[in-house]
């Protein structure tokens, strides 16, 4: 045999002793788990394919199987924006109140209902189109990216052509949108779905809430522990569990104290608290955690566990004075920029359009006591005009065992209203095509008679600007552990707790007990000193030999 | 009647007093934090250091009142009225004279009227408010729902506040004493080593010498 044959020979031995060898490990390895979480690939569906030249024949697609879900959206205050409040009766919900912040949204529709979950909600003194096929489902399930809404077109994405200069609800140009893509993409909702609204708020990243803002798409640990991946990588739903479409949490009805059975703990329930989670005696059994969970009856674990909101890089809006709208440079219309965020970008800090600004970021917050239900200074309720306005005020007290202390983003304002009815006002702001919109006219009578009048307010006529204070509950950004306050911030005199009345906080200043009682021992250091000096004075003038 | 050094101190009797005067020190100075009359430690830090001593000197408590009891100790501590305006003119204008104190130790009361007195008013007084009101302070959260306008834990902290001063005034009043008659280091000495001066029946210095030999000094 020739010496290469027989090295062929044992090669191939060696191939298949090898093979032998593998087969059983390659028999026993599972086939990778498609669909990753789902049963479904939408890119797979004949009906997602497209072309689509509309959100609303995206939507016509995903009803063709989800057949109940537009109706169940259509039953959600994300889409009624429509909220009566179960205890004081007041008819809430976008559509309804008045903000701080923008104002209203009767008569700047196209321009607010552009963060409406439909498409083409162009009058909110009625309700939304009462039409399945306007529910926007991308909004919330698009996992492309690219899905975006206008930011005045009444929710409709920007579809080619782009108008020049279009903007998106976040602030971004806008490019025009691949349905096709967007449809065949859908998904749970992740943190940026929710975000592309509710992270820009009042006209821009964290200038509403203060503890929402475009650092949770992925924030670091220190910034939210839950939402960081390096943390829970929680998306928004992990805490406001959905059922039917309809979302847990409130900002109208804050579940402000909630009391879990600790049996029950890890069971599915759909309050958005971190008692849901965590209980309400959280910490470790040791002599300071006994002392902490002693804390949960009357504080809320956001107190300690936010030690201040605006984290992770972003400022949200802290004063908004709009008696100071409408004054022109050189004729024209101008903005200031005299705030520069922590990433070195400047914020506006005055816009002809709006009026005066202030920021700031990891802001502490405003404590008070908070059972949950907030009432609205609507434009019907007559208020004091020469004291700030609470424009929702908070309801709970220290007498109020519903309540707990609670942190706050607390809003400045200043807003029109009506001098002779001593109420708020609407305002029309937006209406490019309009005589009447402030942002187009600068003319606050015409601005306020044309929202008065598309809002059927009565109106005498005379309006000024009243100070308003505004609160906005602080929940998100939990920070890790380690930079939850320390007992001596509020445990201080003027610390944190200086503004919360009707209970008794340990070293935030001497009560009467511990006046009377240094009173006391300074009494027997002054006997004692007294005392010794007569002793001292007896012993000189005998020569005693004792004392 | 003979001048004998006697151990009337037992080794209980001291660890009590010196873990006790340890205790109330660190709990009038952990407690001066809480205030916030200092800042030498973390609210956080004097809160544990106070909760944990404070429980570690209501057991001690515990033990020395049943040792009081079981042993008759408790009887030292009886008031009476023998004696006692003498001391107190002793303190008030004699000690200023160089008068010797007018009280000799004996084996039964090795404390003076005045003295016995004090130490009564801390035992039944002062001690149990402190106590009472640092337990009810402690256990906030078992009765909280009680006190929805908040007034009472007002209340309790007034008085733990004002009781702990007032055993702080004791504590300086105590001390101050121990300079009057022989002198301090004289004073601290039978604390330490057990073994006080005082007058002897010859009946009790023959019982000692003859069942308990240890207890005297030669």
């Amino acid at each position: 045999m020739p010496p290469t044959n027989r090295a062929m020979r044992l090669l191939a031995w060696a191939f298949w002793v090898a093979a032998a060898m593998a087969a059983p490990a390659q028999a026993q390895e599972a086939p990778a788990v498609p669909g990753s979480g789902s049963t479904a690939d939408h890119s797979k569906f004949p009906a997602l394919k497209g072309p689509f030249s509309s959100g609303l024949e995206v939507t016509q697609a995903c009803l063709s199987c989800h057949t109940e879900a537009g109706d169940q959206v259509m039953h959600t205050l994300h889409w009624t924006w429509d909220y009566t409040h179960a205890e004081t009766g007041q008819k809430l919900g976008k559509s309804s109140v008045i903000n701080s912040f923008c104002g209203n949204v009767g008569s700047n529709e196209a321009r607010c209902t552009s963060c409406h979950a439909g498409y083409g909600w162009t009058d909110v003194r009625q309700p939304p189109p009462s039409d399945p096929a306007r529910v926007d489902c991308l909004a919330c399930h698009d996992r492309s990216g690219q899905y975006t809404k206008l930011d005045n077109m009444a929710g409709h994405p920007p579809l080619e052509p782009v108008p020049a200069g279009a903007k998106t609800i976040t602030g971004a140009d806008a490019k025009p949108v691949d349905l096709a893509r967007a449809a065949q993409s859908v998904g749970a909702p992740g943190r940026d779905n929710c975000g592309n609204c509710h992270f820009y708020g009042g006209g821009g990243d964290n200038v509403k809430h203060g503890d929402l803002s475009s650092a949770l798409i992925r924030p670091d640990l220190a910034t939210d522990v839950h939402m960081s991946p390096e943390g829970g990588n929680f998306t928004c739903q992990t805490c406001h569990v959905t059922e039917d479409h309809r979302v847990a949490g409130s900002r109208y009805a804050v579940e402000a104290k909630d009391i879990v059975d600790a049996h029950l703990l890890g069971q599915p329930r759909d309050a958005a608290t971190c008692e849901s989670c965590h209980g309400n005696r959280p910490h470790a059994a040791t002599p300071t955690g006994m002392k902490l969970n002693d804390h949960t009856d009357r504080v809320a674990c956001q107190t300690c566990h936010i030690p201040s909101f605006a984290r992770g890089g972003v400022a949200t809006k802290t004063l908004w004075d709009w008696s100071t709208a409408g004054k022109f440079k050189d004729g024209k219309p101008f903005a200031e920029e005299e705030f520069t965020q922590s990433d070195g970008q400047h914020l506006h800090t005055y816009l002809s359009t709006k009026g005066n600004f202030e920021w700031a970021e990891n802001v502490v917050p405003f404590y008070g006591w908070f059972n949950g239900t907030v009432e609205y200074t609507t434009a019907e309720t007559v208020f004091d005009p020469s004291l700030p306005v609470e424009i929702n005020r908070l309801e709970g007290s220290a007498a109020d065992p519903d309540a707990r202390i609670w942190p706050f983003k607390q809003m400045v304002g200043r807003q029109a209203f009506d001098t002779e009815r001593n109420v708020l006002l609407h305002s029309q702001v937006y209406g490019p095509q309009t005589d009447t919109a402030f942002w187009t006219n600068f003319d606050w009578s015409k601005a306020l008679q044309a929202a008065a009048h598309y809002m059927g307010t009565d109106y005498s006529g005379k309006f000024d600007f009243v100070d308003t204070q505004m609160y906005w509950p602080i929940t998100h950004m939990v920070a890790p552990a380690e930079d939850a306050l320390k007992c001596g911030a509020c445990h201080r005199p003027e610390g944190r707790m200086a503004g919360i009345t009707g209970v008794y906080i340990p070293g935030t200043g001497l009560p009467p007990g511990g006046i009377i009682g240094l009173a006391l021992l300074a009494m027997a250091v002054a006997g004692v000193a007294g005392h010794g000096l007569l002793r001292l004075l007896g012993r000189k003038g005998k020569g005693a030999h004792h004392g | 009647m003979a001048e004998r050094k006697v151990l009337v101190y037992t080794r209980f009797n001291r660890l009590w007093h010196w873990s006790q005067a340890a205790s109330i020190l660190v709990l009038l100075f952990t407690g001066l934090r809480i205030m916030g009359l200092h800042g030498v430690l973390t609210f956080g830090l004097a809160v544990t250091i106070h909760s944990v001593v404070a429980v570690a000197l209501m057991l001690l408590w515990a033990f020395t009142a049943f040792w009081l009891l079981t042993t008759g100790t408790w009887r030292q501590f009886a008031p009476r009225r023998a004696g006692l305006w003498q001391v107190a003119r002793f303190y008030a204008w004699g000690v200023f004279r160089g008068e010797e104190h007018p009280y000799r130790k004996v084996l039964r009361r090795r404390h003076n009227p005045l003295q016995a007195l004090a130490y009564l008013a801390l035992k039944v007084l002062l001690f149990p408010a402190v106590f009472l009101s640092g337990i009810a302070y402690l256990g906030y959260g078992l009765w909280d729902d009680l006190d929805p306008s908040g007034w009472a834990i007002w209340a309790v902290a007034n008085i733990h506040i004002l009781t702990a001063f007032a055993i702080g005034s004791f504590v300086v009043a105590h001390v101050y004493l121990l300079t009057v008659g022989h002198g301090f280091r004289e004073h601290v000495k039978p604390m330490l080593t057990g073994f006080e001066t005082v007058d002897l029946t010859p009946e009790q210095e023959a019982y000692l010498a003859a069942e308990e030999p240890r207890r005297l000094k030669p």
